[in-house]
């Protein structure tokens, strides 16, 4: 059963800049992505730095507000929230940061961090608020004894490990991992993508799973999506996704990724030029100027959306 | 990779003795040395100031035409002055003045320009850019004359005195919590409070504020030097407290109508001064020291 549908998603950022005469640009951060997650399932959004997938993440959650589009959590219009409203949709829906060092407050002890969104959402409190904690702690294989402990006193996994205990403490169904292992190393990546993987299974936890890793996508999501510069370019299960896209530029980022396989070094090809500025977007289909087989049509119309049974992409080749 | 096998716990970070934070905060404060004197140099002044009544040998504002400008010594440990009042006891009495104005005014101060400046910060955009060319208008005036205008305005009295010295220190204030509400609401624990449905109001008092709240309290105990100096200059230019009650900035100016006969009746108020303002600013520093997170307790 589907728990959200996003469509249509946009959000623009206008950046005014120069004196005396101020020159607006518009970055198309998002323009027009469409996408629904199910219920205990994984959804992969994958790209390349700066083609608006946290930026999507951020959008529907309302930690910045769309500019259009429609947001629907199980019947709720998100867009519309307010109040109570928008309380509940916060603890439906949470989050888990990129940065495991930026996301805990340096002057609230890990306990205060796990147990203030149970106060505030009236999940629990005091004794009990605690002993939640502490349980918390435990699935996300951290002491309960760590609980008074300062986030300055942990490493980048376990703070990791602490950010996700917090998203967990208002008992979401839907949690964004924004990057979730980026930051950290990859002996620790594994370890927290395995907690992230059973957290899934026991809670039956939706994922919306942001990342520019192939392979850690391909592992931890059951559909993806590739963005690029501000719109999805293809989506479908992650399998045939990953192993045999039908969008040239899914193609490329598949390349690019790197394959566990000597053998193969240095035969992969390159992909051409740098991602374009989103405040200045080619015209027609945003990928032809690095585009293999760029058509002429390309450069004029943005390609429609063309399903092929389970997934589908916007390019006229497909 | 095996998505069954369970997370191995990740062991705790070595067991430390079991202290408070504040109690590990207190002590750092307490073991630096620059901070015990300048615990030492206020203790002297708030002690002087309430047990004044006690400790003075002689009424402050009792005159006494036969000793005055008596020399240090004898029964007038500090001498006396041209009215032939015990400078002792007006020094004493004098530390009342300058703690109460210092500490109200500076309290108050923190309390409305910190609120402006946290909320300025918050908010940004247009709003963030009017409220501090206001405050740059303010901060644009010298404290002093800032102050001259207001007790001018209202009248010398201890009220108007932290009335003046407050709207000297607002702005400051306004400026230095400003600027890390800045940096903080960027990161990403901000934007975790707001996913989990904190209000702005719990996001901005309980989780910027203690956050920036060590930075005010070092510029507190700083500012606080430096209104005890503007209470001290008011009084020096007739603007402070009226006399008789004794003040160590009137006291100041009094003896200077005999500074070369009597140079102490300058030399004994000025010293209280130096006395409560080096120590101010060493506390200020011990401060800062004992309350940053990454110091604690190590």
């Amino acid at each position: 059963m589907t728990i959200l549908t996003v469509e249509n998603l946009v959000k623009h950022f206008t950046v005014t800049k120069g004196f005396p005469r101020p020159v607006t640009t518009t970055v198309r951060a998002v323009d027009g992505v469409s996408f629904s997650v199910g219920e205990g399932e994984a959804f992969g959004i994958v790209g390349e730095s700066g083609c608006g997938k946290s930026t999507v993440a951020r959008a529907f959650l309302r930690l910045v507000e769309p500019d259009d589009g429609t947001i629907n959590y199980r019947g709720e219009d998100v867009r519309a929230a307010r109040g109570a409203t928008l309380t509940m949709l916060r603890r439906r829906m949470q989050i888990v940061f990129q940065d495991p060092y930026s996301s805990l407050n340096p002057r609230r002890t890990v306990g205060q961090a796990i147990i203030e969104p149970m106060r505030v959402h009236g999940i629990a409190t005091g004794r009990a608020a605690r002993d939640k904690a502490a349980a918390l702690m435990e699935e996300v294989g951290l002491p309960a004894a760590a609980l008074d402990r300062y986030p300055h006193e942990f490493s980048g996994g376990q703070r990791q490990r602490i950010g996700i205990a917090r998203a967990l403490a208002v008992e979401p169904e839907l949690i964004v991992a924004d990057e979730p292992v980026s930051a950290l190393d990859v002996s620790v990546q594994a370890q927290v993508l395995l907690l992230l993987k059973n957290l899934q299974r026991r809670r039956n936890l939706a994922f919306v799973f942001v990342s520019h890793d192939l392979g850690v996508v391909r592992w931890f999501c059951d559909r993806v999506a590739v963005m690029y510069l501000g719109r999805i370019v293809e989506e479908g299960p992650v399998a045939p996704v990953l192993a045999e896209p039908l969008h040239p530029y899914a193609r490329v980022l598949r390349d690019a990724s790197p394959v566990p396989d000597p053998s193969l070094r240095g035969a992969l090809p390159r992909i051409a030029g740098e991602i374009p500025s989103a405040a200045n977007p080619p015209s027609g289909c945003h990928f032809h100027p690095r585009c293999p087989v760029a058509q002429p049509e390309c450069s004029v119309s943005y390609p429609e959306w063309r399903d092929r049974g389970a997934r589908g992409a916007a390019c006229v080749l497909v | 990779m095996s998505a069954t096998a369970t997370p191995a716990p990740v062991p705790a970070p070595a067991a430390a003795p079991q202290v408070s934070p504040l109690r590990r905060a207190v002590q750092r404060f307490l073991s630096n040395p620059t901070t015990g004197i300048g615990i030492v140099l206020c203790a002297l002044v708030v002690i002087g100031a309430v047990f004044a009544p006690y400790l003075s040998p002689h009424d402050p504002i009792d005159q006494n035409i036969i000793d005055r400008l008596a020399p240090p010594g004898g029964d007038f440990p500090l001498g006396t002055d041209a009215y032939g009042r015990d400078v002792l006891s007006r020094i004493l009495w004098g530390a009342r003045v300058s703690l109460i104005v210092s500490l109200s005014a500076i309290a108050a101060a923190i309390m409305i320009g910190g609120t402006i400046g946290m909320i300025s910060g918050y908010i940004g955009g247009r709003f963030d850019l009017i409220t501090m060319q206001v405050m740059d208008v303010l901060l644009s005036f010298p404290s002093l004359i800032l102050g001259l205008i207001v007790v001018a305005l209202l009248g010398p009295d201890l009220v108007n005195l932290v009335v003046a010295i407050a709207l000297t220190a607002i702005a400051p204030f306004a400026r230095i919590a400003r600027a890390p509400v800045l940096a903080l609401k960027e990161r990403a624990f901000v934007e975790a409070g707001r996913a989990l449905g904190f209000s702005h109001i719990r996001v901005l008092f309980v989780h910027i504020l203690p956050n920036i709240l060590s930075e005010v309290l070092v510029m507190g105990s700083l500012w606080m030097a430096t209104a005890v100096r503007t209470e001290a200059s008011l009084s020096f230019i007739g603007l402070g407290v009226k006399p008789p009650t004794p003040t160590w900035g009137g006291m100041m100016r009094d003896g200077f109508e005999n500074i070369l006969d009597a140079p102490w009746l300058s030399i004994w108020p000025g010293l209280a001064i130096l006395v409560l303002v080096l120590g101010l600013n060493m506390i200020g520093d011990g401060l800062r020291d004992a309350t940053d997170p990454k110091l604690r307790g190590e």
